[in-house]
């Protein structure tokens, strides 16, 4: 690292910055200084630095052009750690802290001498839009590995590839109106909004709010204006009603009125936000913003002009250099030719010489350039030449000298022989361009208006646009129609606004400007050295003029052929000259070509911010039974099902090692086959169903019969949608002649409530009857297994007898002296109770069974095991062996529908339809691999004739498939093309591998085909 | 009584209960409260929860008589009965929730079953799927805010108003029981989701947790 | 993100409390066996799809769960009104038509929960958004 340099363009005074603080930082390396109320761009233009980057395309060496948002060059990536890596901010908005670490994005591997940049000089002749696509897009398998070169080199910044030490978080707001830019105009709406007792909240983008004001050459009550924004901050910030925040940018407005406002809290102050009484803040924040209305004062981007040459270092806009000058006292360079359409660039001049500098010459392209500006120019002293322009700036990695000549706009020519007039520095204006991005958000197309030669937005309702972002310049106009805004949103919001005194603005009078989006060359543009139109994106007005030869008449077509307004950029600088130019190849007018649409993000937002608290351990909810603890505790491994964590299998340490997966479910499973296992099975959907209609209302919702359910039984259901597929299974008990509990898949608890309150709601209002979610009110407990009755009989008052407590009933007593309803089903096929008790006792009922349990060999299982075991049974699972194209019948399960029920049940019609009455429609049948050691995989396509040529005709696939430690072979349920009429047949499934399984087709059921087991 | 079935969950006094954050206390600690706490978390363990479904005329009649607290008139509303210990709140036009100390749901049950006889109704016991956490402190409302997507500014969101909505990427109800307190009714299954989120983002509030 | 009125809650909600449940009214024939395949398939699959003002189903699944009925805009995303369950929407695309040609519908150009009726015949329009 090199030693620090002088501040050299640093000026003796002036500027809004603290000269008794000094402030290091680096950049590429090179260790600089500033102070504090610096930018990043206006330290590195007080310390000299010409070069900031390479361009994206061409590797040119760039200079800062702006001082805002719209800085198109100097985009930085900032960290000194890995961790702390932010790519692509701009120098322009980043504060100036002690110890700033930044680089440039693009350049590798350095600015200086850049290897693109042989590329770039010989690309200057044979880069046109489309190069990358016309030259590597063939072959196209290739593109992958030219992308990855092109990148590194042509760089976009990179991501930290470590943990962010920083927090973030989201902040819900809303407030009657939103003011967007703390400039004059967003002030004086804010002030009359807030003195209406409106919720207001001001957001602006800047380290400090006042906008233009902070750096204006007018006064307002014949004071500076920073005065009256210092007052009228102070009342805003003493009202309740008020949320100031500055460094925060309106990057998104979404539908009716939601804004999403990206708050830089740290930024500014450190890498790493610094902790406060031993808490790190969140260094960013998103504010989500409903608002009643909103105010766009979002102010206007200065255009440059387009002229050759125009991108190198030492080119910027007239009114970057007043605001470096005037706001950071910084004088970026030594001798300036101001090139311009328009009185606004004047004051570039006037600052320049008030700051001790030469000012070589204004060429104004206007013939006859008359008023208040002009004449103080000259009153300076300064020489003024007109009807002429900068044609063309001279210099490699700084501006040596401008071409100057006279030009004719309406012939687009230039007229006799150019001047060239030595100078470094070159300031451009070409008027401004209303900011009109976060309003074409919106969907809302902009209107041209030729006497601003700019556009301005149109509105939806509930928005206002006041000051620069509405086309209004002069600052006595702007404050009064931000006044206006203010009244007008308040009292939409109803609330009465008193009157605004306004203080009196002191501005010089305005003359014309002239319509010039492209400065003539002596060559046709397509010959002529590069004339700049989009500096991020390297677009040039010879590439629009390509563009439009080769067919692109439509601008949205242009921007994608060009790149112009792509990315970060969005089209802030160039747009409005792209549009111009596009217009003036394609021979029409700008309002008929239009403009392209601008896109979310306005300038780009840290992922942090947009991610907020919803990351890491809280990226999503994890929802856990009353039992999860235990589980834990117990070693077991979970399975997200939904958003529960479910046992999945608990592995124990036998002999000092830990069981694997395999091993663990086979023990399980043998466990529950042989003794007793028990499974946590609270995460269940359970649904209370109670009134007079609860029974018809379950008739007409499940495929089967419910009229003759009596209190104390319990009946499985399957649940169609209209068109005759599953959508859900379970058991419903009837605890009450009109009264029913209802239990779905743990996946579908919520989908199945809103499906009953839909139908409820909006077909048969007239069935009285309601539905109450009592999911995680209950924690229900399976205990299965040969010797679960013996087990239960210890801990309950239940008479447990096999003949009066039969399967599919439910009885109430207590268990472990608790109230519990205990249900007589199965899932594994053995006998099995299911013992349901308020969630609140279910850890002691748990533990009480393991008290008892041990002796009979009580083995916690989870979902794996649970998989398994209804698998052998040829139990399915709804959403595995169905996927929403399956019927009933598809799944062999005609015995749980009711064909003859009166009413026509909710999927009924829909099985007779020709397609699902269809004897190739795929089934469900049990698959049994030819070689036992084969566990088919999951998802396996299975074929008939396994010679058959590729592609080859599928027939099925496999649904659920698993090793069984009974049956000591691999099993699998799938469906296979007109299954239930193949058993005995062959089918194979061909594996990526190229092997190929072959499986018999059996029956689902693989163990205990009678069901006597869970009769016991 | 209408042919529903009840169900009395309680139990003698020795058996021991665990309300919904019982494993989070475990797992995650409870920040003590200190002098630099901006919020305050308390849970309100194993109320009674009871859900009430039905027409409002005939509901409100038999709540008046059995509890003394009429059903809120307006959507959103809150109602508390003197002691603070009782409440009914409007979920949605024909559903109440009511929480009463813990123990009282049974009786109240039974009670209202009887005095609404035939009329069509329904009451659900949820006491064991959901808690109550109060937040109070100065910077409780700040910490809604950076939770829950409804406008909790007191303009917006008064004393004896109560809502259902998106907290965090769950569900909560968020109530105004008083000027200091905040109230949320959280599903038992997302209760340690909700918790840890809480002192995540109560942590720069130096939030404490009172038990 | 859409702010819309819940005609049971009575107030203005975020979108993410809500669930779209496709297009509003349609009916299950009362008597599906005596459809034919088509009418029953018609009911089954098929669907508007204008351009437009448009009636949508849905439900405020994260609050008072009632399903409802919303008039939207497919272009500019405008939501015209919300209704309840049952009743009929009062902004269709022929009304607007229509009071377009009369002039005394505020047309909105583009954005919010809108219509400024001044039609005495709807002096209020449910779910307009102040």
């Amino acid at each position: 690292m090199s030693q620090s340099k002088k501040q050299a363009n640093r000026l003796a005074k002036g500027g809004r910055i603290d000269r008794s603080r000094t402030l290091s930082f680096t950049f590429n390396g090179q260790s600089y200084q500033g102070h504090p109320g610096d930018t990043l761009a206006s330290a590195l233009l007080a310390n000299g630095v010409d070069i900031v980057n390479r361009s994206f395309k061409y590797s040119r060496p760039r200079g800062i052009v702006a001082a805002g948002a719209e800085e198109p060059n100097a985009i930085v990536q900032l960290g000194s750690t890995e961790a702390g890596q932010v790519p692509n901010v701009r120098a322009t908005q980043q504060a100036l802290f002690a110890g700033l670490t930044a680089r440039s994005t693009n350049g590798w591997p350095n600015v200086q001498r850049d290897m693109m940049g042989l590329v770039g000089k010989v690309g200057g002749k044979f880069m046109p839009p489309g190069f990358y696509y016309k030259t590597f897009m063939a072959p196209a398998s290739m593109w992958m590995t030219y992308e990855k070169y092109i990148r590194k080199s042509a760089g976009l910044g990179r991501s930290p590839m470590e943990v962010d030490p920083d927090t973030y978080d989201h902040l819900h707001q809303h407030c009657d109106v939103l003011v967007v830019g703390g400039g004059a105009a967003g002030l004086a709406a804010a002030l009359a909004a807030a003195r209406s007792g409106a919720r207001v909240i001001v957001a602006d983008e800047q380290e400090d709010m006042g906008g233009s004001l902070l750096d204006s050459r007018e006064t307002l009550d014949g004071k500076p204006a920073d005065q009256w924004v210092a007052q009228v901050l102070e009342e805003l910030a003493g009202c309740e009603n008020v949320t100031l925040l500055p460094r925060t940018t309106a990057n998104g407005y979404h539908d009716h009125n939601f804004v999403t406002l990206h708050e830089r809290r740290t930024e500014h102050l450190s890498e790493t936000a610094p902790l406060v009484n031993g808490h790190r803040p969140v260094r960013s924040r998103m504010h989500r913003v409903r608002a009643g209305q909103v105010i766009l004062a979002t102010g206007a981007h200065e255009r440059p002009l387009v002229y050759a040459g125009n991108d190198v270092p030492g080119n910027l806009l007239a009114g970057a250099v007043s605001t470096y000058i005037r706001r950071y006292g910084v004088a970026p360079g030594n001798k300036l030719v101001l090139s311009t359409s328009n009185d606004y660039g004047y004051r570039a001049a006037l600052d320049w010489k008030e700051a001790g500098r030469e000012v070589v010459a204004i060429v104004d392209a206007r013939q006859a350039p008359a008023g208040d500006w002009v004449e103080a120019a000259r009153a300076q002293g300064i020489k003024v030449i007109t009807g002429s322009a900068v044609i063309e700036a001279k210099g490699g990695s700084r501006v040596s000298a401008a071409r100057v000549a006279k030009i004719d706009i309406d012939t687009f020519k230039v007229i006799g022989q150019a001047e060239t007039l030595a100078c470094d520095t070159i300031a451009s204006s070409g008027g401004y361009s209303p900011v009109i991005h976060l309003a074409s958000h919106t969907g809302a197309r902009p209107t041209w208006r030729d006497d601003l030669l700019g556009f301005v937005p149109n509105l939806v309702k509930g928005v206002q646009a006041c000051g620069g972002a509405n086309g209004t310049y002069d600052l006595g106009e702007v404050l009064a129609e931000g006044v206006e805004a203010g009244v007008k949103a308040a009292a939409a919001t109803g609330h009465a606004a008193p009157a605004v005194s306004l203080p009196q603005a002191k501005t010089l009078e305005q003359g014309p400007a002239a319509p010039l989006f492209q400065v003539p060359h002596e060559k046709p543009t397509l010959r002529a050295p590069k004339q700049f139109v989009d500096l991020q994106n390297d677009v040039t007005a010879a590439g629009i003029e390509l563009a439009t030869r080769e067919g692109f008449e439509s601008i949205e077509h242009v921007k994608r052929y060009t790149a112009m307004g792509f990315g970060t950029d969005q089209g802030k600088l160039g747009n409005i000259n792209g549009m111009a130019i596009a217009a003036r190849c394609l021979g029409r007018s700008i309002p008929e070509v239009g403009t392209t649409v601008f896109r979310p993000n306005y300038t780009p937002v840290t992922f942090g911010a947009i991610v907020g608290r919803h990351c890491r351990d809280l990226f999503d909810p994890e929802r856990y039974t009353a039992l999860h603890q235990w589980h834990v505790e117990h070693g077991a491994e979970f399975e997200d099902v939904g958003q529960w964590k479910r046992p999945w299998y608990f592995p124990q340490t036998i002999n000092g090692k830990k069981e694997t997966m395999h091993e663990a479910v086979a023990r399980e499973c043998l466990a529950v086959r042989e003794k007793i296992g028990i499974l946590d099975a609270s995460t269940l959907g359970k649904i209370d169903i109670q009134g007079p209609d609860a029974r018809e209302f379950l008739n007409r919702i499940y495929t089967n019969k419910w009229m003759k359910l009596d209190v104390g039984r319990v009946r499985y259901g399957l649940m169609c949608k209209d068109d005759g597929m599953l959508m859900d299974d379970g058991t419903t008990s009837c605890l009450g002649e009109n009264h029913f509990l209802m239990t779905t898949t743990t996946g579908g608890a919520a989908g199945v409530l809103e499906w009953l309150e839909l139908w409820h709601q909006t077909e048969w209002p007239e069935l009285q009857v309601y539905f109450t979610s009592v999911t995680d009110h209950w924690a229900t407990m399976t205990i299965t297994g040969p010797e679960a009755r013996k087990l239960l009989a210890e801990i309950t008052d239940i008479d447990l007898d096999r003949d009066t407590f039969k399967f599919m009933d439910w009885r109430a007593g207590k268990v472990a002296g608790v109230p519990a309803r205990v249900f007589r089903i199965s899932f594994t096929g053995e006998l099995a109770y299911e013992i349901n008790v308020q969630a609140n006792y279910a850890m002691h009922v748990w533990k009480t069974l393991f008290e008892h349990g041990d002796k009979y060999g009580l083995t916690p299982y989870g979902t794996e095991t649970m998989h398994v075991l209804r698998a052998e049974k040829g139990f399915i699972i709804a959403g595995q062996d169905s996927d929403g194209s399956v019927t009933p019948e598809d799944l062999g399960m005609q015995w749980a529908v009711g064909y003859d029920k009166p009413f026509s049940w909710v999927g009924k019609r829909a099985l007779s339809r020709s397609d699902t009455r269809r004897t190739d429609r795929k089934q469900l049948v049990g698959l049994k691999p030819k070689d036992p050691k084969v566990v088919l995989e999951e998802g396996a396509q299975i074929v008939f004739d396994p010679k058959h040529a590729i592609p080859m005709p599928m027939a099925g696939h496999v649904t659920s498939s698993y090793y069984s430690p009974t049956l000591d072979s691999g099993f699998a349920l799938g469906v296979v093309k007109g299954g239930h009429n193949k058993l005995g047949e062959t089918v194979y499934l061909p594996m990526a591998d190229g092997q190929t399984h072959e499986a018999e087709i059996v029956s689902p059921i693989f163990y205990d085909p009678k069901g006597e087991r869970q009769n016991v | 009584m209408s042919n529903a079935a009840t169900f009395d969950t309680r139990t003698d006094g020795a058996i021991p209960v665990e309300s919904s954050l019982a494993y989070s206390y475990h797992r995650s600690g409870t920040p003590r409260v200190g002098p630099q706490s901006r919020v305050i978390l308390r849970e309100r363990a194993l109320l009674g929860h009871l859900i009430l479904r039905g027409g409002a005329i005939v509901l409100d009649e038999a709540v008046r008589e059995v509890l003394g607290l009429g059903l809120p008139g307006q959507p959103q509303g809150l109602v508390v009965d003197a002691s603070g210990e009782r409440s009914v709140q409007w979920l949605s036009p024909d559903e109440w929730l009511v929480i009463v100390p813990g123990g009282e749901e049974f009786e109240l049950e039974t009670r209202l079953r009887e005095r609404l006889a035939d009329a069509h109704y329904a009451i659900s016991d949820v006491s064991g799927g959901q808690t109550l956490l109060e937040l109070s402190g100065e910077a409780a409302r700040e910490l809604l805010m950076k939770s829950a997507i409804y406008d909790v500014h007191p303009s917006h969101f008064p004393v004896g108003k109560g809502v259902t909505t998106v907290f965090a990427k769950a569900t909560a109800i968020i109530r105004r029981p008083s000027e200091e307190r905040w109230e949320l009714v959280i599903r038992r299954s997302f209760a340690d989701y909700l918790y840890r989120w809480l002192l995540d983002a109560g942590a720069e509030y130096a939030i404490g947790v009172e038990k | 993100m859409f702010y819309i009125h819940c005609p049971y809650c009575g107030e203005h909600r975020e979108e993410e409390e809500f669930h779209p449940k496709g297009q509003a009214h349609i009916e299950r024939p009362k008597d599906p066996e005596a459809c034919s395949d088509e009418e029953w398939g018609d009911y089954l699959f098929f669907r508007d799809n204008p351009r437009g003002v448009h009636h949508e189903l849905w439900v405020h699944a994260v609050g008072c769960r009632k399903f409802f009925n919303v008039t939207r805009h497919t272009v500019t995303y405008e939501i015209l009104e919300t209704y309840k369950m049952g009743e009929q929407p009062r902004i269709t695309a022929e009304s607007l038509a229509s009071q377009q040609t009369q002039g005394n519908v505020q047309v909105a150009s583009g954005g919010q929960q809108t219509v400024g009726a001044t039609n005495a015949a709807a002096p209020s329009v449910k779910g307009e958004q102040v």
